[in-house]
């Protein structure tokens, strides 16, 4: 198969392009993501990469760095042996050899034990990470203004979908590509919204990207495990499943935001679903993380864990 | 032919004429979940195997 743009052989198929074509389009693809949403102001302005040393944030950094994007990265370590401690290691000689500069924040010392350790009494381990995780991130990233994520269109189709069959509305109204800007709050940035997970794959490993590719060991136990298999099934049958939900998930966005004055007007169980999901976001009293209600839960976790 | 699927960390020789999407299929692997080096490159689902390649599926899905 030839490349749809020169007489090369392509390396990638849907759209079919050789390495030097694919290299264009992906970059391309990310910076019209984020001067779509205007992502990021100008040049100069400092971003926060969410870093874990996998492929997805590694290229992220990669393409903001070589872009001429001012970045650097906040690592969590959540203290998962033979997995996290392998990628970071790799993330800091990345970030050594790019002049990039790099914090890493741990769970022992945050939160006083790691997800090993944690695994033991909350299973899957995923919920209580997950938590940790962007409790740590919000906390770290204060000084800067945006703070940009790996997170791809796989994550996003899954993410809508999980939303939906746990029928989390309040969660469904604040996905997205990126955060509203209010003030006290770092604002989240996603670059990688409409690139799926295959395409930053490929280009991890066309640019040498020599990345620990594997997946975290908890991560079979995890709800998103089931729902990532079952997309990507259905995109196997028919092309375009992830993108379909993520469009259609930002359609009905836009819809329940600008009719949100209508619903104001009618009060049945539906207009009080979606009043409480388009609230504004609090402030926890403990932390000062973003928070539903008068406690974060990474707060109430906390608390419990050392109870 | 040499096949490596990176994921499970097998390793096996493998009698086989085809595709890309034809050895995919025969090993159960969903082609949306993996890319595929030939003896080092990248290739499209459409290539033509031969006896002498090294193939190498790497898993695309990895975190949490």
């Amino acid at each position: 198969m030839n490349c749809d743009k020169c007489k090369e052989n392509a390396i990638y198929q849907d759209p079919n392009l050789c390495k030097k074509h694919f290299i264009e389009y992906f970059e391309q693809k990310t910076i019209n993501t984020i001067k779509k949403f205007g992502m990021i102001k100008n040049k100069q302005e400092k971003i926060c990469v969410a870093a874990s040393g996998g492929k997805d944030s590694v290229a992220l950094l990669f393409v903001l760095h070589k872009k001429g994007f001012n970045v650097e990265a906040l690592a969590i370590d959540e203290g998962i042996k033979g997995y996290r401690d392998r990628s970071l290691e790799f993330l800091q000689e990345f970030c050594k050899k790019h002049k990039i500069n790099l914090k890493i924040k741990s769970y022992k010392k945050e939160i006083g034990k790691t997800i090993d350790q944690l695994s033991k009494k909350y299973s899957p381990a995923c919920n209580v990470c997950g938590t940790f995780r962007r409790y740590l991130l919000d906390q770290h990233s204060k000084e800067y203004k945006k703070i940009a994520t790996g997170h791809n269109l796989d994550d996003e189709a899954q993410a809508v979908m999980m939303n939906i069959l746990k029928a989390q509305t309040s969660l469904f109204a604040r996905q997205g590509p990126m955060t509203k800007d209010i003030d006290g709050f770092t604002q989240k940035i996603k670059p990688f919204y409409f690139i799926k997970e295959k395409e930053i794959m490929t280009y991890a490993f066309l640019l040498g990207l020599n990345i620990d590719f594997e997946e975290c060991p908890y991560a079979p136990l995890s709800f998103r495990s089931y729902v990532r298999d079952w997309i990507n099934k259905e995109e196997k049958e028919n092309q375009g499943t992830k993108l379909n939900i993520v469009t259609h998930y930002l359609k009905l966005r836009e819809d329940m935001q600008d009719n949100i004055q209508k619903i104001e007007t009618k009060e049945n169980k539906f207009s009080k679903v979606v009043k409480d999901a388009l609230q504004p976001i609090k402030k926890c009293h403990e932390c000062g993380s973003p928070c539903s209600g008068l406690i974060c839960k990474a707060c109430k976790l906390k608390e419990e864990i050392n109870a | 032919m040499k096949i490596i699927i990176e994921r499970t960390k097998e390793e096996k020789e493998l009698d086989f004429k085809g595709t890309i999407e034809e050895l995919l299929q025969k090993l159960k692997i969903n082609k949306e979940e993996v890319i595929v080096a030939r003896n080092g490159a990248l290739v499209t689902l459409d290539t033509e195997l031969s006896s002498e390649d090294e193939i190498k599926i790497l898993s695309v899905i990895s975190g949490g």
